[in-house]
């Protein structure tokens, strides 16, 4: 225990101190942090789902988890169930046999719910398009708000694509 | 024909690793896969081809291992009810590949009892085969009802809990289907195909130089030991040889791909046992990594950073300088935090004993990669057929024979470290030369095999060429092939509860199976 709490000490707060060239970040975070409060009164939900992704994208959706970017600590946090959301965010491309189970997630998540489509291929396809085993982009299988692109987006560009979602904007900015 | 007769029959194929191919009828087919099996050596891959337009029918085609080095064989198929011998009784875990190449070829396993589809749900239907080349990969097809049959467990007081496919965690869509007595798991039964996108398809569209991307994509988590499989093969077909200087920074990328990916999963392997405080840890660890990635490189987790020919990004000292250092802090914070992973009673308690693969067992399934040496499999390519520049280094292999999780925890430790005892020694004497030489054209009909050891196992990339430098023909492999199998005996015995935590400490890309 004493080692754990040492090491926790040693490694102090990571997401006060954010290195010098991510000092853009630490405004959005705060920026995002005003904006979560006030519109969804401290706290947002979101459920994820890989509709079929290389796996990529969720990388950088773990990534927001760690001390650097401390989603939780904006108030944000992971749900299991797309019953608790207030908002999907989900990477694609949508492959057929994802099809039926995203849209019944979507089903699933009460209203008003918010759909961020994450990556270029939740985007528009990406590189695998649409095909026999493809439907392509989030949007042509359930509604989208904000699509995020990248291959795979940062971590940043994911939290400003949400914050675009819950402020009510209809295009994430391109980072 | 004998095992060892081989490489003296069959040409090897040009590149760096050791890999024979031949073309063989069904009798020595079956009997060199079963003088395999018989001395100890595995399946790599399983897969087919329509060679119709060539007037050849289709082919079959796999890649065993032996402690010589790879043997491909290739089975010509009749075009008129196209079947060969299956060697899911040899190898089980040719199985899911030989009912994968029912669906996508029609090309059929003799003699298997297994005839259950296995990548195919609804999106097309049973009697047609999308990586026939009549097959129009933009044709849609009404969506089907997907019935399969899963095994059934019945006795007294027997449930099932189905999982899947969206899982409560971010993680790739697959089902599990749980039949439990209690707590205990009397048995798991997978079924994956979730994420089948047409990539196989997709290659058939492009040539040498716009696989490339797609390989690196094929599981993103992989995408360095993808993209260097992909390159090998290309400049095996080529006849392109990289230089000194490209092949030492693809091994720096491919283990600083295999570092941040451990310090990843150690961190949630803390996490799923309620030691959130390993989590915080290791992923500040691995965010330092990648911000160095993208600082130095160019990109996270350096996509398209090996192209075939060399490497698409280059190192200065500067650039050496900051990458010791960071493996210098994370030499240090790495000695503190193993200190706690394995003093922790708590850790180790769930840690110790749980999701056993024993190293018989292992080998009997042919439990690959990672998960392999955690139970007493001794292969890592990068010691066995190191090509350059690990032909230099003398890696260590990690080895462990209890094969829980606590090993597995264990081998992603000391691969960590030997990952930064290999980083230190090529940026001690970083070779000069030229970063991407021009790759030539590639004949037609010939056939080139990337096979490099990647943070999860051995990937392979089979390439088969067609005219004017098309593919006509990509089989990515990923071990996941071989592991998922092995989780569904991992689990046996064990409570539901433990199943987030075994399935972790396997860590299987499900994209990569799916395809
Ligand atoms: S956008 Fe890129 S990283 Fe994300 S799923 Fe598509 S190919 Fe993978």
């Amino acid at each position: 225990m004493y080692q754990i709490i040492k090491q926790i000490l040693r490694t102090g707060i990571k997401t006060e101190t954010p290195p010098q060239p991510d000092d853009a970040l630490r405004v959005e975070i705060q920026n995002l942090q005003e904006q979560i409060l006030r519109h969804v009164g401290g706290a947002l939900a979101i459920r994820c789902v890989d509709a079929g992704s290389c796996n990529g994208c969720e990388l950088e959706i773990h990534a927001l988890n760690n001390a650097y970017y401390n989603i939780e600590g904006l108030g944000i946090h992971f749900v299991a169930s797309p019953r608790h959301a207030d908002m999907l965010l989900v990477t694609g491309p949508v492959s057929r046999h994802m099809q039926v189970a995203l849209k019944r997630t979507y089903d699933a998540t009460p209203e008003p719910k918010l759909v961020v489509a994450i990556g270029d291929c939740g985007c528009d396809g990406g590189i695998f398009g649409e095909s026999y085993a493809s439907c392509g982009k989030v949007s042509n299988v359930i509604p989208v708000d904000v699509a995020i692109p990248g291959c795979p987006p940062t971590p940043t560009a994911l939290l400003q694509g949400i914050l675009t979602a819950i402020t009510g904007s209809t295009k994430a900015e391109n980072t | 024909m004998k095992l060892d007769e081989f490489p003296t029959k069959f040409p090897k194929l040009p590149g760096p690793m050791p890999i024979w191919h031949g073309t063989v009828d069904a009798v020595q087919f079956r009997s060199l896969c079963e003088q395999v099996a018989r001395g100890g050596g595995k399946l790599v891959a399983l897969w087919g081809s329509d060679e119709l337009a060539r007037d050849a029918g289709y082919a079959l085609h796999v890649s065993l291992v032996t402690a010589l080095g790879m043997l491909c064989l290739t089975l010509p198929l009749p075009a008129e009810r196209p079947s060969y011998p299956k060697i899911s009784d040899l190898f089980p875990c040719a199985n899911r590949m030989q009912r994968a190449t029912a669906d996508m070829l029609g090309l059929y396993a003799s003699g298997s009892n297994d005839r259950r589809k296995w990548v195919r749900h609804r999106a097309w239907p049973n009697n047609v085969h999308p990586l026939r080349k009549n097959f129009d990969g933009n044709a849609v097809f009404p969506t089907e009802t997907d019935a399969y049959q899963f095994v059934k467990v019945t006795g007294d007081g027997v449930h099932e809990i189905p999982v899947g496919p969206v899982h409560a965690g971010t993680i790739e869509p697959g089902h599990f289907r749980f039949s439990i007595i209690g707590e205990r798991v009397l048995r798991l039964e997978e079924r994956l195909g979730y994420t089948h996108k047409g990539t196989e398809k997709l290659f058939e569209r492009m040539n040498l130089e716009q696989g490339a991307k797609l390989a690196g994509r094929v599981s993103g988590d992989s995408t360095v030991a993808y993209a260097w499989a992909y390159a090998q093969a290309v400049e095996s077909v080529t006849g392109t040889t990289p230089s000194p200087r490209a092949m030492a920074l693809r091994a720096v990328l491919l283990e600083l791909e295999r570092i941040h990916n451990h310090l990843g999963d150690l961190g949630y392997l803390g996490n799923d046992v309620a030691l959130a405080f390993g989590f915080a840890q290791f992923w500040i660890l691995k965010e330092n990594a990648l911000r160095l990635n993208n600082e130095l490189f160019g990109h996270r987790y350096l996509m398209d950073k090996v192209v075939p020919g060399g490497v698409a990004c280059d190192l200065d000292a500067q650039g050496s300088e900051r990458i010791l250092q960071m493996l210098k802090h994370l030499e240090h914070e790495i000695g503190i935090l193993k200190d706690i992973y394995d003093e922790h009673a708590g850790a180790q308690d769930r840690f110790l004993t749980t999701g056993r693969v024993s190293p018989d067992l292992a080998a009997e399934l042919g439990l690959t990669g990672l998960p392999g040496r955690a139970s007493g499999q001794a292969w890592d390519l990068r010691a066995q057929f190191p090509c350059a520049p690990y032909d230099k280094l003398d890696v260590r292999m990690t080895t462990h024979i209890n094969g829980d999780v606590a090993a597995r925890v264990t081998v992603r430790f000391e691969e960590v470290l030997e990952s930064m005892r290999l980083i230190r020694l090529i940026l001690d004497q970083l070779p000069a030369g030229e970063l991407r030489v021009t790759v030539g054209d590639a004949p037609e009909n010939a056939l080139g095999l990337g096979w490099v050891e990647g943070w999860r196992g051995e990937i392979l990339i089979a390439l088969h060429t067609g005219k004017d430098n098309a593919i006509h023909r990509l089989h990515p492999h990923d071990p996941s092939w071989q592991n998922w199998p092995v989780l569904e005996h991992a689990i046996i015995g064990n409570i539901v509860p433990d199943f987030p935590l075994i399935n972790k400490s396997f860590n299987l890309s499900y994209t990569g199976q799916d395809l």
